[in-house]
């Protein structure tokens, strides 16, 4: 048996090496952490309606007020896909009113935005979940949900005061998670105030609390 | 002391690899019988070795020894027994042991069946098969070491994962799996066995791997459905197939094994395709292993979460050094492996295999493009893209829609050439047949070219299949003057390849129709209701949700809905969709209520409720043919059995139908295809609902 010992190295090479480097480049990623592009970049700015008013009063906004993204620079803002169909939805939405409440007085700004659902869907939804401290969005034609990258629901981005995404949720939010991201978000950007208004921030709740 | 036990196996296993491996390559090259004797020996000891091994991981599961590193991770003193001794594959590091235990099971019956053959090809078989367990091994005492000593020893631990001990299918999805799975290293093995031993050249080595593919194919293809159905009576969102990087995994190689499968044949009958062939038999195995390093590593974003660590490395190491000896070892040996005959028609049977192995291996590309483009993007582009469903379907459902027809005219058509009379009597019935039911959709108010194309190929394929079996018998009726079912029977046991073949066609068919109907007519909604309220479904079906319930379990809190189902008002049954609370989760796992009826299931969910019972949210949906999904799966299966089964010493080979015209045409045919467009699917660690919007 001779051995065509150059065929087999060109294979070698030519098939062998490249895909062995495209897997060893693959080590170097974890998909969990960066499969979106934005966390560490501008939040895309969107400017959409409100369609539920939400519960808290320093969060609640009046059906057909607009929200603009572009207004909130200084502020934290969580924006939080969901839709009346999805089930892990359902799972976070308690806590994730709850620590929109708990982090309203120190100016964190929270929005749902409806993805890919009617609106009376949505406010049927949230009656029946027993209403949600924060204001509801509708977004027509997903266009913000594209421009956010979504690919499933629920998805929670959390904007800093600079404008950039400081993290992404895939799933169902741990609120513990979530407070210990606005804790430090809080700690090392200060206080969470539009741009240009130096309005005092008062803390009425204790925040940091490990939630579990 | 089991802990001791079982890693002394291991590593003890792991010696003996090694020692069989040298004493084979050893006693080969010096000409010593006994060293390769002495090597098939440590197939047998490794073997007993790991029985032993994975008996003590189960002995320390069941005894809720939590002094085991393993068992302190998935076991729970409330966990139900059947669950406990399945959390054996529950895990990466039992899942590891299993593999092990399944690769050593396979390499002793290899050996222990062919220990007799002459020449080299199972010698230096069972070097290729000790070399990847002791990879395996290498794993288990390192990154993958179940033994570990917990201290102190923790009086209870946290059971397996929810989803995991939620269905009985998880007892049979993965044994199957891997039967299936690791048992394409046998072919693998031959395949070196033969380039190293030179036998590459004579035909006889592909008829043993064939059979042995065969039997791996047949699980192979049960796990891919059972995990389907699994996946359908579990995760509650209706469907089967998502074209997760998991899922993707397993059906990789089933695809290149298909196509082996059939190119096997071509290479028995007329010497050509031997490159290809070796080529096939590699790249299933390649698969298995880059579907293991994908899953495994954590470097595509699955949501079949094994937990990962420097476990991924290690499969990198392994399969770069599987692709790189494969790639020598074909490569050098290419130049021998040229083909004999070549194609006289192309209206034959190795014509349509050859379009078959076409689609196969594009179907198998398309695949392993979409499962490893999120690396490719990353890399030349430094985008995150995820690949979702839509990519795949659109990109199978047109190969399926051609497998299909392909299906129905490959075991019409003789090997090297067809009469023009022979194409019209082959075809008259069939082409009728899918003409009538593209008539027929279209006048139901069907409007979805793949969807309708799919029905009438599956129909002409069927009558194609059928028809193989009707012409044979009667054949046989005429010649022998049988009665016609005894002609049947005659018929297929005369030449079970061949008609296990097509038996297995019909099962692909069944899957292929059964998943059109039921992505193309799959209807859902849903509402909120109060005790004794109604909800109309659609025609005359409706249902009531009568009240919730609790019970409580040792292991979960169990909260169902008590829903009655009602045609025209009237109460035809009752069904209980769930949601599992398990003890240490934080999330409940929805156990959707399953009613099925051969035209169809009733699918219940019960999506949210109210702590006083006073309403419950109820998504309804009718998927029609879904259990003609899982009967094609069996049927797959059974027609494998058929096609493996050896031929008895003493059948007459010649009787049978004889094909007129062709020469010798009672050579086998068996082939298989993939169902059509297998719509998606997800399975999440907690279960949503995905909507991609790429």
């Amino acid at each position: 048996m001779a051995m065509n010992w150059k065929r087999a190295l060109l294979l070698t090479a030519g098939v062998g090496v490249p895909t062995i480097a495209l897997l060893s480049f693959g080590m170097t990623r974890d998909p969990r952490q960066i499969n979106s592009p934005l966390p560490g970049r501008d939040a895309p700015a969107f400017t959409r309606g409100v369609f539920a008013t939400g519960a808290d009063p320093m969060l609640r906004m009046e059906v057909g007020d607009t929200v603009r993204m572009a207004e909130h620079r200084g502020e934290i803002v969580v924006v939080n896909f969901w839709a009346s169909w999805c089930l892990e939805c359902r799972v976070e939405h308690e806590g994730l009113s709850m620590t929109a409440s708990e982090y309203a007085p120190d100016g964190v700004k929270f929005f749902g935005l409806l993805y890919n659902d009617k609106e009376e869907a949505g406010l049927r939804w949230l009656s029946q979940m027993g209403g949600q401290a924060y204001p509801a969005l509708s977004d027509p034609g997903a266009r913000v949900a594209i421009d956010y990258g979504l690919y499933g629901v629920p998805e929670t981005f959390v904007v800093d005061q600079r404008g950039q995404v400081a993290h992404k949720f895939v799933g169902a939010v741990n609120p513990a998670d979530m407070r210990v991201l606005l804790d430090s978000l809080l700690k090392a950007n200060g206080p969470s105030q539009p741009v240009g208004s130096d309005a005092p921030v008062s803390r009425t709740l204790p925040a940091g609390g490990d939630g579990s | 002391m089991t802990r001791v036990l079982g890693l002394a196996a291991v590593w003890m296993a792991l010696v003996m690899s090694v020692y069989g491996i040298g004493a084979a390559v050893m006693g080969l090259t010096r000409r010593r019988p006994s060293l390769v004797a002495s090597a098939f020996q440590a197939v047998y000891v490794i073997f007993a070795l790991m029985t032993l091994a994975t008996g003590a991981m189960i002995y320390a599961l069941v005894t809720h020894d939590f002094s085991v590193d393993y068992v302190a991770q998935v076991g729970s003193r409330s966990t139900p027994l059947f669950y406990t001794i399945i959390s054996l594959w529950g895990a990466l590091e039992g899942s590891i042991l299993f593999w092990g235990w399944v690769l050593a099971m396979y390499s002793a019956v290899v050996v222990y069946l062919n220990r007799n053959r002459p020449g080299g090809l199972v010698p230096w078989s069972s070097v290729a098969l000790m070399t990847v367990s002791l990879y395996f091994f290498i794993l288990l005492v390192g990154p993958a070491n179940p033994w570990g000593l917990v201290s102190p020893v923790p009086f209870d631990g946290p059971g397996p994962n929810p989803l995991l001990q939620n269905h009985i299918l998880m007892g049979v999805h993965p044994p199957l799996l891997y039967l299936g799975y690791v048992g394409m290293t046998v072919p693998f093995a031959f395949a070196v066995g033969a380039l190293l031993s030179g036998e590459i050249h004579s035909g006889d080595w592909i008829k043993l791997t064939r059979r042995w593919t065969l039997s791996a194919w047949a699980f192979l293809s049960l796990a891919i459905i059972a995990g389907m159905w699994w996946s359908y009576e579990v995760l509650g969102w209706g469907g089967y197939w998502a074209w997760d990087p998991v899922e993707n995994a397993s059906f990789m190689p089933w695809l290149t094994a298909t196509a082996f499968l059939h190119s096997a044949m071509v290479q028995e009958r007329r010497g050509m395709l031997k490159l290809w062939n070796v080529n096939l038999i590699v790249s299933t195995f390649l698969l298995t292993i880059l579907g293991t390093f994908l899953t495994r590593s954590g470097i595509i974003s699955s949501v079949h979460a094994f937990t990962t660590g420097t476990i991924g490395y290690y499969f990198l190491a392994f399969m770069a050094f599987c692709l790189i000896t494969s790639l020598v070892l074909v490569g050098g040996n290419s130049e021998g492996l040229r083909s004999e005959g070549h194609l006289d028609s192309a209206a034959s049977r190795e014509t349509v295999f050859l379009f078959n192995n076409l689609f196969l291996t594009g179907f198998t590309f398309v695949v392993v493009f979409g499962t490893l483009f999120p690396l490719l993007a990353d890399l030349f582009n430094g985008s995150q893209v995820t690949i979702g469903a839509p990519f795949f379907n659109k990109m199978t459902i047109p190969i399926c829609v051609a497998l299909l027809f392909l299906m129905g005219v490959g075991p019409s058509l003789p090997w090297k050439a067809a009469s023009r009379e022979q194409l019209r009597q082959a075809f008259l019935l069939p082409g009728g047949t899918a003409l009538a039911i593209v008539a027929l959709s279209l006048a139901l108010g069907m409007r979805d070219v793949y969807g309708i194309a799919a029905f009438s190929l599956a129909g002409f394929a069927l009558v194609c299949n059928l028809r193989e079996y009707a012409v044979g018998a009667q054949a046989r009726v005429r010649a022998h003057n049988e009665a016609f079912p005894v002609a049947l029977a005659r018929l297929v046991t005369s030449n079970r390849r061949r008609y296990g073949g097509y038996l297995a066609h019909l099962g692909i068919i069944m899957v292929a129709a059964a998943v059109t109907a039921s992505s193309s007519f799959r209807f859902e909604r849903d509402a909120t209701l109060k005790p004794g309220e109604t909800m109309a479904v659609k025609g005359d079906l409706s249902v009531r949700f009568v009240q919730m319930w609790g019970r409580d379990e040792p292991q979960r809190e169990v909260v169902g809905a008590d829903v009655e189902i009602l045609r025209d008002g009237e109460v035809v049954g009752t069904m209980d969709p769930r949601m599992n609370f398990y003890k240490a989760q934080q999330q409940p796992v929805p156990t959707p209520a399953v009613r099925s009826r051969p035209t169809g299931d009733v699918y219940i969910n019960l999506m949210a409720f109210t702590q006083d019972g006073q309403s419950a949210t109820i998504k309804v949906i009718l998927e029609p043919f879904v259990p003609w999904i899982w009967v094609g799966g069996l049927v797959i299966a059974l027609g494998a059995v058929v096609s493996a089964w050896p031929q008895s010493k003493r059948a007459p080979r010649a009787v049978g139908y004889v094909r007129p015209v062709s020469t010798g045409a009672r050579g086998g045919a068996d082939a298989t295809f993939p169902g059509a467009a297998v719509p998606m699917q997800q399975m999440q660690q907690a279960p949503t609902l995905p909507t991609h919007t790429g």
